[in-house]
């Protein structure tokens, strides 16, 4: 076998998925560090390249520009900004990759937002010669919110602080602990110039002070399913399958997507709202039976006995079934032009249930920059972070989301246009809260 | 009983799944969801590789259900037989029922006019979005992935059309968590792409493990083909080779599935889903840059076409 082959052969049995985000101001770097990633572990093929060189020239440029490989929109090539999130796919032998490479412009927070909600990693990039920054804070404040389980602080450009270790310790060290205040589960630091290429995809030789991981070995190996054991059970219902057919006259199954945690056969269940019980009689996996399933596995489950059960009920263990309401407290990420004020009717969409809701109050508006909180702002617009309290028709099954980021989350829909208005997510926003400071004034408000 | 998915052992936990049981797990909800909230979806089939795993994955979704969808074809008349074969022989197994739009009955109405460069792809928008109109159709499963074209990229998993079928992508939904928002008025519909996330690489796999059947045009085969802007073309009614331009025999395969007019074949001794998964992982060239001549228009082409109504 030649060395080609043998990348072949591993890059064929790369095994698991990691989704990932990336975050930074507009000029820390974060389309390099993209391309770089792209770049030195093989992803462009020689036609995107191609398509990039002749684009650059074309536009009087000298050397390629990384960026047209991700900025897809007319819009964005014009104005040389990311406008949206644009999702990448990449793979190395260890492993598969889905990065959501999301705009790093203040005004497009709320697609941070959009790339953050589906990533298990965040990498936040700081330029070493700026240090933390407001919009780093932002991140920060977003993947805490998120609850990304692992944060990747990258810090950038430290080829033009002559890859001086004391100044990545000390960005290091301010990020860590503003991000640790904020409940951020895992960080991990790393010096890198992704111009330059040190600790991207290969370990630096400008910086032997360094002993961990570089960015690609540590996307390589960061776990990303974590430990069921501990997780509630939980599975929305989504469709009822009921084939009537001469072979399967009585066959009638709840398919969903598992949200959390496992189900086995034989265990005793109860749905949502309406809290009947029942046990797992079967468990069928696409069409294979099986006797217990996990998170993120598409299932179709078969009980004991026929009782009423459609879309949007929520089948979880008897032993452990949250508590239903009517009354929802939780931070919102407001995504639409569209306000979203008090007394607003609205839809709310929790798993596969969508109910009528009203926003009863809006009694705070974050300021991610310092995490102080502005009380009854009245109504949250575009990028706005807020607390709301809100009024639902029907019982709702809700987790926290710091238990669930699936069952904890939940869309706000205007009801006139069908408009995705904001993001929630139920409960408390930070795991651990840092010293909010109340302030009353809208100074210093820049979204 | 066992487990279906495959357990990896290393830094991950026993209940990390592998790649494509993940990726067949989305892709399967979104069928649910889309099953479970719209009124009259359809699946734009055209037997190619795309569709035939959107289909597979719709009849494991509902499984065993039949799948609660009806199937479209926008024909551009330079179809390949053995594709229309396959597609007729699929729809016929599956019992399902098959709507077919064709280019060419708008060309003989005279509603659409033949282009000079002889390229009916752009062609399909029209009968598309007509047929979805006429059938009111609400959500239309399209196989397109995020991996082929850079303003595919920037495509949701639930697209918003407008009356006229048009995509803004400056004015998409934000999409949050797998709460796909498929909220419309009547006359708009939702574009949904369960395999958004898969690459070529996972769709061959994918193909391999489950054991699907494909048109025999994506194995190796002799066939006599002229070349045109670099491409090679099947020779064939639809109006190839010009005068200057001359056939050969040559050992090809394609890649891709489309139109005959801009659809071009890749040399290729692979014969079997084995060597095809090996030249595809070592190709420096991806799906589209080595077969389609239409990407290739503009900088923007993808992007404009979607604009108009493309999926």
């Amino acid at each position: 076998m030649t060395t080609r082959d043998i990348q072949l052969a591993e890059q064929l049995s790369a095994t698991t998925l990691l989704r990932f985000a990336t975050a930074g101001s507009v000029d820390d770097g974060k389309s390099t560090l993209v391309g770089r990633l792209l770049h030195d572990s093989k992803s462009i093929l020689t036609d995107q390249l191609e398509a990039v060189e002749h684009a650059s020239r074309s536009r009087g440029q000298e050397t390629p520009d990384l960026a047209l490989l991700t900025d897809g929109l007319r819009a964005e090539r014009e104005q040389g900004i990311t406008i949206d999130v644009a999702y990448r796919y990449f793979a190395t032998p260890r492993r598969r990759f889905i990065l959501a490479d999301t705009p790093g412009h203040v005004q497009y927070t709320r697609n941070m937002v959009t790339g953050a909600s589906t990533a298990e990693l965040a990498v936040v990039l700081v330029d070493a010669r700026n240090g933390v920054v407001e919009q780093t804070r932002r991140h920060a404040a977003v993947a805490a919110l998120l609850r990304v389980p692992h944060v990747v602080l990258a810090v950038n450009k430290m080829d033009l602080v002559d890859y001086a270790e004391p100044v990545f310790a000390a960005i290091a060290e301010e990020f860590t602990a503003y991000a640790a205040s904020l409940g951020v589960p895992e960080i991990t630091a790393i010096p890198i110039s992704a111009l330059a290429g040190d600790n991207v995809v290969d370990p630096s030789a400008n910086m032997d002070w360094y002993g961990g991981p570089t960015v690609l070995e540590h996307l390589e190996t960061v776990p990303v399913s974590h430990d069921l054991t501990g997780c509630h059970a939980r599975l929305p219902v989504q469709y009822v399958i009921r084939p009537q057919t001469a072979e399967h006259p009585d066959y009638r199954g709840y398919a969903g997507q598992i949200a959390a945690g496992t189900f086995r056969v034989g265990e005793q269940v109860t749905v949502l709202p309406a809290g009947r019980t029942s046990k797992i009689a079967g468990i069928d996996l696409l069409g294979q039976s099986v006797d217990i399933a996990w998170t993120p596995q598409s299932v179709t489950l078969l009980l004991e006995d026929d009782i009423d059960i459609s879309r949007g009920d929520l089948i979880v263990p008897s032993g452990d079934a949250p508590a239903t309401t009517q009354d929802v407290e939780a931070t919102v990420c407001h995504v639409a032009d569209q306000p979203l004020a008090v007394g607003q009717r609205v839809l709310l969409k929790h798993t596969t249930r969508t109910v009528k809701a009203i926003v009863k109050e809006i009694p705070s508006r974050l300021t991610l920059d310092d995490l102080s909180q502005h009380p009854n702002p009245g109504q949250l617009v575009a990028n706005d972070i807020g607390r709301v309290k809100i009024r639902t028709a029907e019982p709702l099954a809700l987790d926290s989301y710091a238990d669930s980021r699936r069952t904890g989350s939940f869309l706000l829909i205007d009801p006139a246009d069908g408009t995705t208005l904001a993001a929630g997510m139920a409960g408390d926003s930070f795991t651990a809260t840092a010293e909010a400071v109340q302030v009353t004034d809208d100074e210093g408000w820049d979204f | 009983m066992t487990t279906a998915a495959t357990v990896h052992e290393g830094t991950d936990s026993p209940y990390a799944l592998s790649h494509l049981d993940a990726l067949e797990s989305e892709a399967v909800h979104i069928f649910r969801e889309v099953a479970g909230e719209f009124e009259r979806p359809v699946i734009l089939f055209s037997g190619g590789k795309d569709s035939i795993v959107m289909l597979h994955l719709a009849l494991k979704a509902f499984a065993p259900a039949a799948i609660p969808f009806t199937l479209l074809h926008v024909d551009t008349g330079h179809n390949f037989t053995e594709v229309l074969e396959y597609r007729d022989r699929v729809v016929a197994a599956h019992g399902l029922r098959l709507h077919v739009a064709s280019v060419q009955d708008y060309i003989d109405r005279g509603v659409l006019r033949e282009r000079p460069d002889g390229t009916r792809n752009p062609l399909q928008t029209v009968p598309l979005t007509e047929a979805i109109q006429e059938h009111r159709f609400d959500a239309v499963f399209g196989g397109g992935r995020r991996d082929e074209e850079k303003a595919r990229a920037k495509e949701r998993v639930f697209s918003l059309r407008d009356e006229f079928s048009q995509w803004d992508p400056r004015r998409q939904r934000p999409e949050l968590w797998q709460l796909y928002n498929g909220r419309h008025a009547p006359g708009e519909h939702v574009r949904v792409f369960p395999l958004s996330n898969w690459t070529e690489l996972d769709v061959w796999q994918y193909i391999e493990r489950e054991k699907i059947e494909l048109p025999e045009i994506y194995f190796a085969h002799e066939r006599e083909v002229f070349q045109r802007s670099g491409m090679w073309l099947t020779a064939g009614a639809w109006g190839g080779p010009k005068e200057s331009e001359s056939v050969e025999t040559r050992l090809v395969r394609y890649r891709t599935v489309g139109d005959m007019s801009c659809t071009g074949a890749v040399d290729s001794d692979a014969t079997t889903l084995d060597a095809v998964i090996t030249e595809i992982a070592a190709s420096r060239l991806t799906e589209r840059g080595a077969t389609r001549a239409d990407d290739k228009m503009s900088e923007a082409a993808m992007e404009d076409r979607k604009r108009e109504g493309y999926f």
